[in-house]
C-alpha cells in the first residue's frame, strides 16, 4: 500500500510543478517552440531546474542497493539509438509543435478541465492505443526511458 | 521566471522521489500507457496520474491560470491531430519530455539526449511553421 501512496505523492508534486511553472498552459509552451518575436524561454528554465535536481538526486540515490519500497531499481537497459526511437521522437515533436501539449501537461490540463486539454485527450488516448497494435521488434519489450 | 524555477525544482523533486521510493523513472507517457492499457497489473501508475490532477488543482491556487482563448474549429483540429501524434510518437519513441527530457538526461542516457534533441527540434520547426507570424 505504501507504494501506491508514494506514487500518488510523486504525481501530486509533479503536477504542482507543471502547474506552477506554467507548463500546463499550451500557450506558454508554444511561445517557447515558436521561434520569432514573443519567444518565451520558460520551458528551458523549467527543464534546466528539473534536470539539475534530478541529476543530483539520482546520484545520491545510486549509493543505495535498492529503492525504499521495491527490491530493485527499474532503470531502462537500452543504449542504442534505434529507428523506433528516432521516428517516435519525430512524430512526437510534430504533434507537440501542433498542439503545445506533451503528455504531463495534457493530463494535468484534462484533470483540471481545461477545454484545450479535453480536446487533445481523445486523440492522445487513441494514439497510445494504436501503438499497442504495432508489432514489437523483438521478443524483448522496449524499455520506457 | 521565479515560477518556472520553483516549478522545475518541484518536477525534479517528484522524479527523484519516484526513483528513491519505487525505483521508477518518472516518464509520464509510459506511466499513462500502463494506467490506460494495463490498469490491473499494478496500482501505482493510476495513482501517479491521479496525483498529477490533484497537483494541478493545487498549483492553480498558487499561479492563477491565464484566460483560456476561445476554441475555434482550427484549434480543435490542431489539438486532435497533435494528440494522435503525441500519443503514438511518445510510445514508439519510448518516452516524452519527462522520461527522456528530464529523467533520461539526468541519467546521462545517449538515447534520451538524442530523443530530446529530435523532439524539441521538430517541435520548434512545426510550431514556427504553423503558429509563427
Amino acid at each position: 500500500m505504501m507504494g501506491p501512496v508514494s506514487a500518488l505523492l510523486a504525481g501530486v508534486i509533479f503536477g504542482l510543478g507543471l502547474s506552477i511553472s506554467g507548463m500546463a498552459d499550451p500557450t506558454i509552451v508554444l511561445a517557447f517552440l515558436t521561434l520569432g518575436p514573443g519567444w518565451n524561454a520558460s520551458l528551458l528554465v523549467v527543464m534546466a531546474a528539473a534536470v539539475t535536481v534530478t541529476t543530483i538526486g539520482y546520484r545520491l540515490a545510486g549509493r543505495r542497493p535498492a529503492p525504499l519500497l521495491d527490491s530493485e531499481f527499474h532503470a531502462p537497459a537500452r543504449r542504442d539509438i534505434d529507428q523506433r526511437l528516432v521516428i517516435g521522437a519525430v512524430v512526437f515533436g510534430v504533434g507537440w509543435g501542433l498542439a503545445g501539449y506533451c503528455p504531463g501537461p495534457a493530463i494535468v490540463g484534462a484533470l483540471t478541465l481545461d477545454p484545450r486539454a479535453l480536446a487533445f485527450l481523445p486523440g492522445f488516448v487513441v494514439g497510445m492505443i494504436a501503438f499497442e497494435a504495432v508489432p514489437k521488434p523483438s521478443a524483448r519489450q522496449p524499455e520506457q526511458a | 521566471m521565479t515560477n518556472a524555477i520553483i516549478g522545475g525544482l518541484l518536477i525534479g523533486a517528484a522524479a527523484v522521489w519516484l526513483w528513491i521510493s519505487l525505483g521508477r523513472i518518472a516518464g509520464i507517457s509510459g506511466i499513462a500507457a500502463q494506467a490506460l492499457t494495463r490498469p490491473r497489473q499494478s496500482l501505482w501508475p493510476l495513482l501517479f496520474v491521479a496525483g498529477l490532477g490533484i497537483g494541478g488543482w493545487l498549483g492553480q491556487g498558487v499561479r492563477h491560470p491565464e484566460a483560456i482563448p476561445e476554441l475555434g474549429v482550427d484549434s480543435i483540429v490542431l489539438l486532435t491531430l497533435g494528440g494522435l501524434l503525441v500519443g503514438f510518437g511518445t510510445r514508439l519513441g519510448s518516452g516524452c519530455t519527462s522520461g527522456h527530457g528530464v529523467c533520461g538526461i539526468a541519467r546521462f542516457s545517449r538515447r534520451s539526449l538524442a530523443a530530446t534533441v529530435i523532439f524539441v527540434g521538430m517541435g520548434m520547426l512545426t510550431a514556427t511553421l504553423v503558429h509563427g507570424t
